[in-house]
């Protein structure tokens, strides 16, 4: 078996190419049809929607803060905190966040619950919950470290431009009142609050362990 | 009188170039954006209370005038200042000059507004006339030569005054490739010369509405014109006296503001005047087919058909079909300048001195010859 081997030749310029001016026509005729076919779609308004229809033909321009292409489900924007039912935060200061944060940008100053309250000895909750938002590298590892699902990457949202450095430590207020993009401030997973029939109960001093 | 016509024309030819710069400013990018699906300039708005006016765009070309009016002037030190001030005004006013010969229209006889079916049209009551030029040199086109050589001073004048290596090397740039498609421009029109047999425009597109456009007898000659013309602009692709990578902008890398801005109307209104020169010579001029001075008039192919028009509106047709052709001419040098890649350097100058010319010689070679063979080509003989 020998290798046998196939020679190309190189495609030879014929005197059409040569003169230029047929392929000038040529060219001519392709930015022609595209000037025509712009023109029509912008003047009777036809041109595909590029953020429903991203291969569609023709004018393809997003006018930019009016329309903005959707992130994906998963794209890491800006910080929230989820609400629960009753409007608190459904974060129950456990620090695993803040431990995991590798940029170190949060802070939580945890607190118990007032005497009395059915939650106090089972869950805590944060006095202040504060991200710098100029150290976050947005890694997203606190949303995968948070057993309660409460602190979210989903608002779609890049960190905005602000004036000065204040404005970039974002705390429990401001972090509480970004919406996620699916509109809501809430969180689609369970929460069985003390108290609760579903509840299952156990806490420090009822404890089953 | 004489005075008034002429101040009156200049104004308004001046004033018309000068708003067709910043009107091709807003064509160029929403022709370019239509031609790369894309939506163009859109943004500029003139804002009345809750009214925001954005005019499909056109508002970006006055904020780019208040821009450029608004911007530092700045002079870069150890450059000649005289010539560095005198540079961009060499650059425009050659190119505004240009229209001083060019007829853009029947000339009007006054005392046939009223005449309504045409009595006596060849009557030339010289007193009671508006030509539709400036002013009728017995030089012609041969003055469009001239004036528009002299573009190049202004072009090598801001490169050298400039006291920037990289403004230098592209006033030389500019100057050699203007003088070197000088040539090939001036050597293409000689065969329309001999065929016409004047160098006058007027004179040129009167022979045309007699016998036919220019470009079916002389169709070498055009294209030969139409790419020394690109290439007189220096716009893309023949647009290397300025280049990022290269030269930077090029002979006007040191302007600002508005001698910026000098620069920039200026090649925009070579583009109209280049494409007018163009219309005279090889489009018929102001003739739409087959509109003579009496009217529409048909008479080929057997059928007769003789619509006799108003003087007035023979004028206006007149007026309207050079503008037209004009904007068409136009266009289609934007669509050129949008869709070729530029020349490499030396590309450039192989393609004026060693094709464009000896093209043009052999141009004049084979109208010589056909017009000896062709006998009485010149008297009539051939029908559009």
């Amino acid at each position: 078996m020998t290798a046998t081997t196939k020679v190309l030749r190189k495609p030879a310029r014929t005197l059409a190419d040569q003169s230029y001016l047929l392929e000038v026509v040529k060219g001519l005729g392709v930015t022609l049809k595209h000037f025509f076919k712009g023109t029509k779609q912008m003047l009777t308004g036809t041109q595909p929607n590029f953020i429903t229809d991203p291969y569609g033909d023709g004018i393809s321009t997003i006018s930019y803060p009016e329309e903005k292409r959707p992130y994906a489900e998963r794209w890491r924007g800006v910080h929230r905190l989820t609400h629960r039912e009753d409007g608190s935060p459904r974060c129950v200061a456990c620090l695993c966040c803040s431990t995991a944060c590798p940029a170190q940008c949060i802070y939580i100053k945890p607190a118990e619950y007032p005497p009395g309250d059915e939650r106090r000895g089972y869950e805590r909750f944060p006095e202040e919950f504060v991200i710098d938002e100029l150290r976050c590298i947005f890694c997203g590892y606190c949303v995968e470290a948070c057993p309660c699902d409460a602190i979210r990457m989903d608002t779609g949202t890049h960190m905005t431009a602000l004036d000065n450095r204040a404005d970039f430590i974002y705390d429990k207020a401001k972090l509480m009142s970004l919406v996620g993009q699916d509109g809501t401030q809430k969180s689609e997973n369970p929460r069985h609050e003390p108290g609760e029939a579903s509840h299952p109960g156990v806490d420090r001093h009822r404890g089953g362990h | 009188m004489f005075w008034l016509q002429a101040f009156v024309k200049i104004a308004l030819i001046v004033g018309a170039l000068v708003n067709m710069a910043a009107l091709l400013l807003w064509v160029e990018r929403k022709q370019s954006a239509m031609m790369q699906d894309r939506i163009g300039p859109n943004r500029a708005a003139i804002v009345i209370g809750s009214l925001r006016i954005r005019a499909a765009g056109l508002v970006h070309s006055i904020a780019d005038g208040i821009k450029l009016v608004w911007k530092e002037d700045w002079e870069p030190k150890g450059g000649d200042h005289l010539l560095y001030r005198l540079a961009p005004i060499l650059a425009l006013v050659p190119a505004l000059c240009l229209f001083a010969v060019i007829p853009f229209g029947p000339t009007l006889h006054l005392d046939h507004l009223r005449d309504l079916w045409q009595a006596s049209w060849a009557s030339e009551d010289v007193a009671r006339t508006i030509p539709m030029r400036i002013t009728t040199l017995d030089v012609g086109l041969l003055y469009v030569f001239a004036v528009a050589g002299a573009g190049v001073i202004g072009a090598a004048l801001a490169g050298w005054s400039s006291n920037n290596k990289f403004a230098l090397l592209g006033g030389l740039r500019a100057a050699s490739q203007m003088v070197s498609y000088e040539v090939a421009m001036g050597l293409s029109l000689v065969g329309t010369f001999m065929i016409y047999q004047s160098v006058q425009p007027g004179e040129m597109v009167a022979w045309q509405m007699s016998h036919c456009w220019g470009i079916l007898v002389q169709p070498l000659a055009f294209v030969l014109f139409f790419t020394s013309a690109i290439a007189e602009t220096k716009r893309v692709p023949f647009d290397v006296p300025e280049g990022e990578s290269e030269v930077v902008a090029g002979y006007f890398t040191e302007y600002s503001g508005l001698k910026f801005g000098m620069f920039a109307s200026g090649e925009l209104v070579e583009v109209c005047t280049s494409s007018a020169i163009l219309t005279v010579v090889f489009l018929g001029g102001w003739q739409f087919p087959f509109v003579q001075n009496t009217g529409f008039e048909f008479h080929y192919l057997g059928i007769d058909i003789s619509w006799h028009w108003a003087h007035a509106v023979v004028v206006l047709v007149g007026l309207l079909t050079f503008v037209l052709k004009v904007l068409g001419l136009i266009f289609l040098q934007l669509q050129i300048r949008w869709t070729l890649p530029r020349f490499r350097y030396d590309q450039i100058m192989m393609l004026g001195w060693r094709i464009l010319l000896p093209a043009a010689l052999l141009n004049v070679l084979l109208t010589g010859v056909a017009l000896l063979f062709v006998n009485g080509f010149a008297t009539g003989a051939t029908t559009p």
